[in-house]
């Protein structure tokens, strides 16, 4: 009995389509949030995460409603991400649906929102994604705001380590050097998040050849997210699984 | 009819759905009346042992919980909802829960909390739950569980950093520290597993 590494595709949604990284020669089906995301889950994919990128108010329904209709059909474990600023927005997107909730920017501006919402439902509901790079902070690494435009002024692993002892439950690290390179994830920042970190990782950023998964998963990352190389069709899910498997890892068939 | 109690926040949605594949009547509920009638009495939870048990109580629930023990009616605890029916857990500070199932509730010594993800477990052989899917992982998110054995009762266990109960098989009492209604394949077979007992 081991826990299994986790393989997690991420879909970016704005106006109820997945919007980046899609194949847009195939709009009609692979756009849709609901239809991949039941794509993926018969592939193997161990969990799912939906970031609204457009995260606007007016969008609030249509994400809840993609979050609605896919708790409906697929039955494996949900993380929406995206605009998210308040305790009762976390609330409304549990009650669609979800079963976890990734917060970045908000809990930057206003850290005590990882205390209220982790003190209401409990740090297991909460994902803090660091969009982080290398920087000449303490730790070598800092967190950004905006895609990784601007620095959040924040050392990446002070902040990591000051939001688990507020209550996050888990740390989606993004590369944000190595993310869209494809040339595999930032280990020696994995590494890095993995010894100051007491709750599981994820690695996020750089995903490109199939090896690069079990790097990851070397460095200590306890699941691995990627977008487009599963939206792109480069690598299938089940395939990642079994090279994986082959090298020892426990994974769920 | 299949009762879920809805007693505060948390994804229900899912839960309901899951069990509709196995049985066409489920309603999501804080009703006592339709919680005492339901032929089966789902209790979920997410979030800390003492705030569930302080939702629970606020819209009754610990009374519809009792009722159904007294007539003997089938109850399903998942994740925290099968916490609260042990006695006691020691998450942030003391808190006594429904005692329908004897022990307590701590926290797991493992080096990484909260235990997330897929894990295989170990079933009895007489186990009427885990049938057809003995072999196949379940997804946990917890940090917290009972870890003593359930005298005359079907034990399944599963280790992460220890051993703990991963799902128990009581009289009319079944629960699971995972969550089923997440579990894929594996957990629509063992929801219907138990849908069939009722």
């Amino acid at each position: 009995m081991t826990l299994a590494k986790r393989i997690i595709p991420c879909l970016d949604v704005a106006g109820g389509r997945v919007v980046k990284g899609v194949n847009f020669k195939d709009l009609k089906d692979a756009g849709d949030p609901v239809e991949l995301a039941k794509k993926y889950g018969l592939e193997g994919a161990d969990e799912l995460t939906f970031l609204d990128i457009s995260a606007s108010v007016e969008e609030r329904e249509t994400t809840l409603e993609i979050v609605r209709k896919t708790a409906e059909q697929v039955f494996i474990p949900l993380t929406v991400g995206g605009g998210i600023r308040s305790a009762e927005n976390v609330n409304e997107l549990l009650r669609a649906g979800a079963d976890k909730i990734s917060i970045n920017t908000a809990a930057i501006a206003r850290p005590d929102l990882i205390n209220e919402i982790s003190d209401r439902f409990g740090n297991q509901v909460l994902v803090l994604s660091v969009d982080a790079r290398r920087a000449q902070t303490k730790s070598g690494f800092e967190v950004t705001t905006h895609g990784g435009r601007q620095s959040a002024g924040l050392d990446a692993l002070a902040w990591i380590g000051d939001a688990i002892l507020r209550g996050v439950g888990e740390i989606l690290l993004n590369s944000m050097d190595a993310d869209g390179t494809k040339s595999g994830f930032d280990i020696e920042m994995l590494s890095a998040v993995r010894k100051i970190s007491s709750v599981p990782v994820i690695a996020s950023g750089g995903a490109g050849k199939i090896s690069d998964f079990a790097e990851a998963l070397t460095a200590g990352a306890d699941a691995v997210l990627a977008a487009s190389v599963f939206h792109f069709g480069e690598l299938r899910i089940s395939d990642v699984k079994n090279d994986l498997a082959k090298r020892g890892f426990p994974i769920r068939a | 009819m299949i009762a879920i109690l809805d007693y505060g926040s948390g994804n229900l949605r899912s839960a309901q759905r899951a069990f509709e594949v196995a049985s066409a009547n489920v309603v999501v509920t804080r009703d006592a009346k339709t919680c005492s009638e339901a032929s089966a009495l789902i209790v979920p939870g997410v979030g800390a042992f003492a705030a569930c048990m302080e939702q629970l109580t606020q819209v009754g629930g610990v009374e519809i919980i009792a009722d159904r023990v007294a007539k003997e009616r089938p109850i399903f605890g998942i994740c925290v909802g099968m916490q609260i029916l042990f006695q006691s857990s020691s998450e942030k500070k003391d808190t006594q829960g429904v005692g329908v199932l004897p022990g307590k509730v701590d926290e797991l010594k493992a080096p990484i909390l909260p235990h997330m993800g897929w894990n295989r477990v170990a079933p009895a052989h007489t186990s009427k739950l885990f049938k057809g899917v003995e072999d196949q992982s379940f997804y946990f998110v917890h940090s917290y569980a009972a870890k003593s054995c359930i005298p005359d009762a079907t034990n399944t266990i599963t280790n992460y950093g220890e051993d703990f109960l991963a799902a128990v098989e009581k009289d009319f009492v079944v629960a699971t520290q995972f969550h089923p209604e997440k579990s894929g394949a594996a957990g629509a077979k063992l929801i219907t597993n138990w849908v069939k007992t009722l």
